[in-house]
């Protein structure tokens, strides 16, 4: 075989408290579509962008055709043949095609630009990479797959050696992909070594020769793609031990297996029927029963927070019905959401959820204050009660209403959010990764108190990247996978194992039960009256 | 002690009001009756009140600037609005054959706020229901604004000479200016409606994360139509102060770079540009800050040609030791002063 191009030994990236890459090595030949794998916080882009030149590195070396380098920042990378085209494609829009292509390298002629000879090299490059588009058209008249590929010639241009693609078919469909890999296909063939980093499975089995996988910031193994089934690799992605995973899985069963009692007679709250939106998840359908959690299931980017968004009215959906209680029903925005009394709690708590200047009783009320309008506030004394209440039920520390969220820890914000969805008494709350980024104490708070609600009589969509957190809640586990349901299974007597299977390539979907055969919930005893969200009950 | 002390420093209000001093101080030793209040006829009279009535239209319009501020926006049609509010009033007075009966001023002065409240409503719909960046939205009244005020007026600067009017400018009432108890009531409101409502509390929202209100089921749309057709308002009521003061409506000059005044009180009360959080206390010291120092520039014997520059010097004073990078210094520097003598009793 021949020499690597790129050669990473024992990186070690370290953050303030963090170890974002811990002595991993990485390696990359010539002529081959490589992938980098890994869920979030794995350290995927952290070792991108040491080896882009964006983060300096704390240890280790770097090779790159056999010299060790030590880059200055991006420029210099960039010059020793490492090019990256981003996800978001970063060129200008209002230039011409060969302006963006040859961008602060343009040929000169008596010391001014020739534009002549920049739509010539331009024209060439294209041509290299068989792409029919005109040099001096606007770039911004093309599709963003066209940009796309032109990020692609203008990265080549420098003569790379290395090819690093981020994320680049998230927004293109299925024709502009195929484009896509066809000038991989041929980059790859002239000898380029290309990064191809994606969310898609089958996209990587497509096109890529070798992956390596990382966890939590260190490095699990490099392999031939063709000789990696799908379920090894999101095995070795999420990476718990399988039998440790049995256990907790069998625990899970014990514990909602009593509730699942043989009484399919509990109504639906909520139903879709292939309901969807386009470029974001493909139209599904979905019964969530009354007192019911429904577990999503599915990789990054699966389209597992893109269906809890339609479904709790942040996103609109473009095609398909939705029933409430029976009734058809239309969101159009959260607002419309929250009327009826649907909830959902964005994953990105920082930036969709709390209001972090404000203090931890206004966010707590803020949403309940939004649905009776501004001119009839909350009365002072509710509104401390209702704070009051919270905290002490969900433990938010400090327990002062007066703090400003933004001083809280991120657990404390989590609950302060979820505070804020129960004062309105939902009857479906969509918790989207409520438990990422918080201390295990808080976490096992918020599990607890989500199997409270369910018992009380409310349907809770759960999403979370932590397997075990899924099955320990769900009565039933919807799966996703490249942005499609493409199972939905009772959680009875379901292991990791299966879900594992089933997030992989779906094959064994056909063995488990058909996703109509138990429709409803599990029955539950009387909805408790001293609910979490009776304080608010009065008030709307 | 230290911890009252650290409270007080760090609070939004402190450099502001450190400055107010500061500067009534200097007005002291260069004219020491400054502070006195005389009453003649039953009015007071004095360099203060002076001051107090000469800031009521910057104060009014930085109130309402202050809620549009508060939601990321910002309004520079409101020097525009004053114009065309004076000059709607003073068209309608003219044009009567008895402009010194209260209720044509009545009619007069009613129209006039009508006719802000309308371009109030159109800058809320050109920021919230077509989505234009609010510097560019109001920008449009601010430069269109002075050419309506001029077609109202036919070119011409309209004097009127009517009693009642002329009373909103200079007149007084139970001893006090006119102006200022005009000021006092639309800073009440304000603070009522917004902090007695959940208004103020929906605003800041909005102000500090789009998004998550959007999620929160907040309708942004509705308020930032309230926060704009008040902040017109507003600048109306400031117009037919300025221009009842001269008596005469004047397209060109009336409220003319009021919009920067009431940006700076806003920005010298504390109230971040970034939208947020915002403090009406806070725009009021402010408002007084901006007045004070055109009144220093006059006692001191600054010439009045760079009184812009003074001002400049003032303004930028105050926002550098309202900035972070200041305020971490003065804490470091307390931590260490309280570290040293209460042995390392931190009172952060």
């Amino acid at each position: 075989m021949t020499e690597p191009v790129v050669e990473m030994t024992d990186i070690t990236i370290t953050f303030p408290g963090v170890k974002a890459l811990d002595s991993v090595s990485f390696r990359m030949f010539p002529g081959e579509v490589h992938s980098l794998m890994g869920e979030n916080g794995a350290g995927k882009s952290t070792l991108i962008k040491a080896l882009t030149g964006v983060y300096a590195i704390d240890g280790g070396t770097i090779r790159l055709g056999g010299e060790t380098v030590s880059f200055s920042g991006p420029a210099h990378a960039q010059a020793a043949g490492i090019s990256t085209v981003y996800q978001e494609v970063n060129l200008l829009p209002n230039l011409s095609v060969a302006e963006n292509i040859l961008l602060g390298r343009e040929p000169r002629r008596f010391g001014s630009i020739d534009g002549r000879a920049m739509r010539r090299r331009a024209a060439e490059l294209l041509d290299g990479l068989n792409l029919d588009i005109d040099p001096g058209s606007l770039l911004g008249s093309h599709s963003l797959a066209v940009q796309q590929l032109v990020a692609i010639a203008r990265a080549i241009n420098v003569n790379a050696k290395v090819l690093i693609l981020d994320e680049p078919t998230s927004s293109l469909d299925a024709d502009e992909v195929a484009e896509l890999f066809r000038v991989i296909r041929s980059l790859r063939d002239s000898g380029v070594a290309i990064l191809f980093v994606s969310h898609f499975l089958d996209q990587i089995y497509e096109i890529t020769d070798r992956l390596t996988v990382l966890r939590n910031g260190q490095l699990v193994g490099e392999y031939l793609t063709e000789e990696l089934l799908r379920i090894d690799l999101v095995h070795k992605m999420i990476g718990k031990e399988i039998t440790a995973l049995d256990e907790i899985g069998k625990r899970a069963h014990a514990a909602t297996g009593a509730a699942v009692a043989d009484e399919p007679g509990l109504p639906a709250f909520a139903a879709t029927h292939d309901y969807g939106r386009k470029g974001a998840i493909e139209p599904f359908d979905l019964t969530i029963g009354e007192g019911e959690v429904v577990g999503l299931a599915g990789l990054l980017g699966s389209g597992r927070t893109e269906l809890a968004r339609i479904l709790g009215g942040i996103d609109r959906a473009d095609a398909g019905t939705l029933q409430i209680e029976g009734k058809p029903t239309r969101l159009r925005t959260p607002r419309q959401a929250i009327s009826k009394r649907i909830a959902y709690s964005s994953e990105n708590r920082r930036s969709e959820g709390i209001i972090d200047d404000l203090t931890v009783r206004d966010n707590i009320v803020l949403a309940l204050q939004a649905d009776r309008g501004w001119f009839r506030p909350i009365p002072k004394k509710r509104q401390e009660e209702l704070t009051q209440s919270y905290i002490q039920a969900l433990n938010i520390r400090p327990a002062n209403p007066d703090a400003l969220v933004r001083n809280l820890s991120g657990g404390n914000q989590q609950k302060v959010l979820l505070a804020r969805w129960l004062a309105i008494a939902p009857r479906l709350l969509i918790l989207d990764e409520p438990t990422r980024g918080i201390d295990i104490g808080a976490k096992a708070e918020i599990q607890k108190l989500v199997y409270t609600l369910a018992e009380n009589g409310m349907s809770v969509v759960f999403i979370s990247a932590e397997l075990e957190e899924v099955l320990r809640l769900s009565h039933r586990v919807a799966v996703l996978r490249d942005r499609r349901l493409v199972a939905d299974i009772e959680n009875d007597g379901l292991t990791v194992d299966a879900l594992l299977a089933l997030i992989a390539d779906g094959s064994v979907a056909d063995e488990a039960p058909p996703p109509d055969a138990h429709p409803f919930g599990p029955a539950y005893d009387e909805p408790a009256t001293e609910s979490l969200t009776s304080p608010a009950g009065d008030l709307r | 002690m230290s911890a009252a002390l650290t409270r007080i420093v760090s609070s939004r209000l402190f450099w502001p009001v450190v400055m107010l001093i500061a500067l009534v101080a200097i007005n002291v030793i260069a004219f020491p009756g400054f502070l006195t209040i005389t009453v003649k006829d039953g009015h007071l009279f004095g360099s203060v009140i002076d001051i107090l009535r000469n800031g009521a239209p910057t104060l009014i319009i930085a109130v309402g600037m202050t809620l549009v501020i508060a939601t990321r926006g910002i309004d520079l049609s409101v020097g525009a609005v004053a114009a065309i509010s004076g000059a709607v009033a003073c068209s309608i007075l003219l044009s009567s054959p008895d402009p010194g009966n209260p209720g044509t001023v009545a009619v007069a002065v009613g129209a006039a706020l009508v006719i802000a409240l309308v371009l109030g409503v159109w800058n809320g719909f050109l920021v919230s229901v077509i989505g234009i960046q609010p510097i560019i939205a109001t920008l449009i009244l601010m430069t269109a604004g002075r050419g309506m005020a001029m077609l109202i007026t036919e070119g011409q600067i309209l004097t009127v000479d009517s009693a009642p009017f002329k009373a909103l400018g200079s007149g007084f009432l139970l001893g006090l200016p006119v102006a200022v108890l005009i000021g006092v009531v639309i800073f009440a409101v304000a603070a009522l409606i917004t902090r007695r409502t959940a208004l103020g509390m929906l605003i800041e929202s909005v102000g500090i994360n789009p998004e998550a209100s959007r999620q929160a089921g907040v309708r942004a749309r509705g308020l930032l139509f309230t926060v704009y057709t008040f902040c017109a308002f507003s600048a109306g009521i400031a117009g037919l102060i300025l221009t009842a003061n001269q008596t005469a409506a004047d397209a060109n000059n009336t409220g003319l770079f009021i919009e920067l005044d009431a940006i700076l009180a806003v920005v010298i009360g504390g109230t971040s540009l970034a939208g947020g959080r915002y403090s009406l206390a806070g725009t009021l010291v402010g408002a007084l800050v901006i007045q004070t120092l055109v009144t220093t520039v006059y006692t001191v014997g600054i010439p009045p040609i760079v009184t812009m520059v003074f001002k400049a010097a003032v303004v930028t004073a105050v926002c550098l030791l309202q900035s972070p990078a200041t305020n971490a210094a003065f804490g470091r520097l307390r931590h260490r002063l309280t570290a040293r003598t209460s042995k390392g009793i931190a009172a952060s």
